[in-house]
């Protein structure tokens, strides 16, 4: 039920991103979807691929601080309050969203959000419960 | 580690090694005119005792008089430079070293054989004082030529018969091949240029299981009590601390023995003060200041009183190992490489012992000051220690505060932190620059 994430270290240097994300395109990785976390003179960019493994790999190899977490990606209805629909079952069982951002790809009249929880676990049984889909490494993979 | 369990100790000259008090400082009596002697052959001394009213050895008649002597300093180095130091026929030189001079002109230190012999065999006490044997492998990984660093270790190790690879600094890769093909068991080395090489083992391409490394021994610049326990995990090696100046001959002056509670220095071949480096005045033991030293058995270049710059205590009391040459602690700090933030008096060692306490931050790190708005701001740069990185933002920033903090209650000025990818720092991979002040130039 979980996917990896993999999380980059990047200095606030010009074309440090750019080294990252044009890394990964030689290397035949596509990405499903990204955020970066951003303070003064760092910043961490979280990435979903298709092929985790292997991007984690060719960072590390290519002197970047890289690191894999699970985070769970959840459909969403593509309608007004659609998200808040989660967020309020998620906040009734009291689990904190570390950090959330959304897929670039849509499938119809859905939109794909990941979550990362300081409790995936319990997250994942709250989630279930409250019959949201949860989608799972392969779906990612055939995105 | 259990300090009190019982240690072999291993001893070059016992005799000499653990020599009772009285004894020693006749025979530093007696050296020391010898000393007065070859110096007053000098161009330099002869002029300068001259003016101070001493013409000949009678008129030092006892350790006492040492006082009446004036300091001898870099600046009276660069003066005398390159042959108002020579105290012998230039037929019994057999070796010069130079000093590069980053800060100013260059000095030279001449050296007949006996000199060089007597250099090699108090850094053999040394070796042999942390348990180097014929059946070490020593990997000599700083630079040869006119730094003393490489030749000085080179001669000892080799003279104690253990098999001596000559690597010189740089190349890392290089070095860690030689470590694993031919099983080195010790090395010799800048403090820098190991913490660089900690932590980045597998990222060379090589395990700690296939390296057979037993100890380290740094020297040519100070390093924090932190900076060895960071070493000495990341290799599960034991680390030496091993003290010397060119001046003083180079590398051996002080070297610590097995208890690694302080080096001792050798007092049959130095007479050690520690000074107040700004009024002069000769402290006693167990206070800081700074390390003033003359040379007892060097022909070719005495020195009389020569202040190192380095900040240093005497320790009162005596060692486990049985030695009764004092010892002095760690260089706490040189007089020329402390900062004065907006006032405040700094060490970079005490910012690097902050440092190294955290798992997180690589060893490489950088001091830079600025001024801003006419005030001195300091800023740390560290890298991120990559095993240690979770992806969280959060801890990120603990970390960040975490450091400041603690360099704020250390130092007692507050600094910016910031926080780099490893490898983004400049290495050194000889004698490392920390430091870089901008304040003059803005």
């Amino acid at each position: 039920m979980k996917i990896t994430q993999i999380s980059v270290f990047l200095e606030n240097k010009s074309g440090r991103l750019y080294d990252a994300v044009s890394l990964l395109g030689k290397k035949k990785i596509n990405i499903r979807a990204l955020t970066i976390a951003e303070s003064e003179d760092y910043g961490i960019l979280r990435l979903v691929v298709d092929k985790p493994a292997l991007a984690a790999e060719s960072l590390k190899k290519d002197g970047f601080v890289a690191n894999i977490t699970d985070i769970v990606a959840v459909e969403i209805a593509d309608t007004p309050g659609g998200l808040a629909k989660v967020l309020g079952a998620l906040s009734k069982d009291k689990i904190d969203v570390e950090y959330m951002y959304a897929f670039v790809e849509k499938q119809s009249g859905k939109a794909l959000m990941v979550f990362r929880f300081e409790n995936i676990d319990k997250a994942v049984r709250s989630l279930a419960k409250n019959k949201f889909v949860i989608v799972g490494k392969k779906e990612i993979q055939s995105l | 580690m259990n300090l009190f369990a019982k240690k072999e100790i291993n001893f070059r000259d016992k005799d000499i090694e653990t020599i009772g008090r009285e004894e020693l400082s006749d025979m530093q009596f007696a050296s020391f005119m010898s000393t007065m002697r070859a110096a007053l052959r000098t161009e330099f001394y002869k002029n300068r005792f001259a003016k101070i009213g001493i013409t000949s050895r009678e008129d030092i008649k006892s350790l006492d008089d040492l006082a009446k002597i004036p300091f001898t300093t870099k600046e009276d180095l660069r003066e005398a430079y390159p042959s108002g130091l020579l105290a012998v026929g230039l037929e019994k030189v057999v070796r010069l070293h130079t000093s590069s001079g980053t800060t100013g002109s260059p000095t030279v230190i001449y050296h007949t054989q006996k000199d060089l012999d007597n250099w090699t065999e108090l850094l053999m006490r040394g070796l042999t004082a942390c348990g180097v044997t014929e059946k070490d492998v020593f990997q000599n990984m700083m630079t040869y030529g006119l730094f003393t660093g490489g030749l000085g270790l080179h001669y000892a190790a080799e003279r104690l018969g253990a098999l001596v690879i000559p690597a010189g600094s740089g190349n890392t890769r290089r070095q860690m091949q030689l470590m694993k093909d031919f099983r080195t068991t010790a090395v010799h080395v800048t403090p820098n240029y190991m913490l660089h090489i900690a932590g980045r083992i597998e990222e060379l391409g090589f395990k700690l299981e296939e390296l057979n490394l037993k100890k380290a021994f740094l020297g040519a610049e100070p390093f924090s009590e932190n900076a060895r326990k960071k070493i000495e995990k990341s290799f599960k090696i034991d680390v030496y601390n091993c003290y010397g100046l060119s001046e003083m001959n180079g590398p051996g002056v002080a070297m610590e023995c097995v208890y690694k509670d302080g080096l001792h220095i050798w007092e049959d071949s130095y007479i050690v003060e520690i000074i107040d480096p700004a009024t002069g005045k000769v402290l006693p033991d167990g206070q800081q200041g700074e390390l003033v030293l003359t040379t007892l058995k060097r022909e070719a270049t005495p020195l009389l009183r020569y202040r190192t710059r380095d900040l240093a205590t005497v320790f009162k009391g005596n060692c486990p190992c049985g030695r009764t040459h004092r010892r002095i602690s760690r260089i706490m700090g040189r007089t020329d490489d402390m900062l004065i933030i907006n006032g405040v008096n700094i060490f970079p060692s005490q910012i690097e012992e902050v440092l190294m306490k955290k798992p997180e931050v690589g060893t490489n790190y950088l001091i830079e000051l600025n001024k801003r708005d006419e005030l001195d701001r300091i800023t740390i740069k560290v890298e991120i220690y990559a095993k240690l990185f979770h992806g969280s933002m959060k801890e990120l920033e603990e970390l960040r505060d975490q450091l400041k903090d603690e360099l704020k209650s250390t130092m007692l000025v507050s600094a910016d932190v910031e926080i780099h990818e490893p490898g983004s720092l400049p290495v050194y991979e000889g004698k490392a620059k920390r430091v870089i002040d901008n304040r003059s130039k803005e």
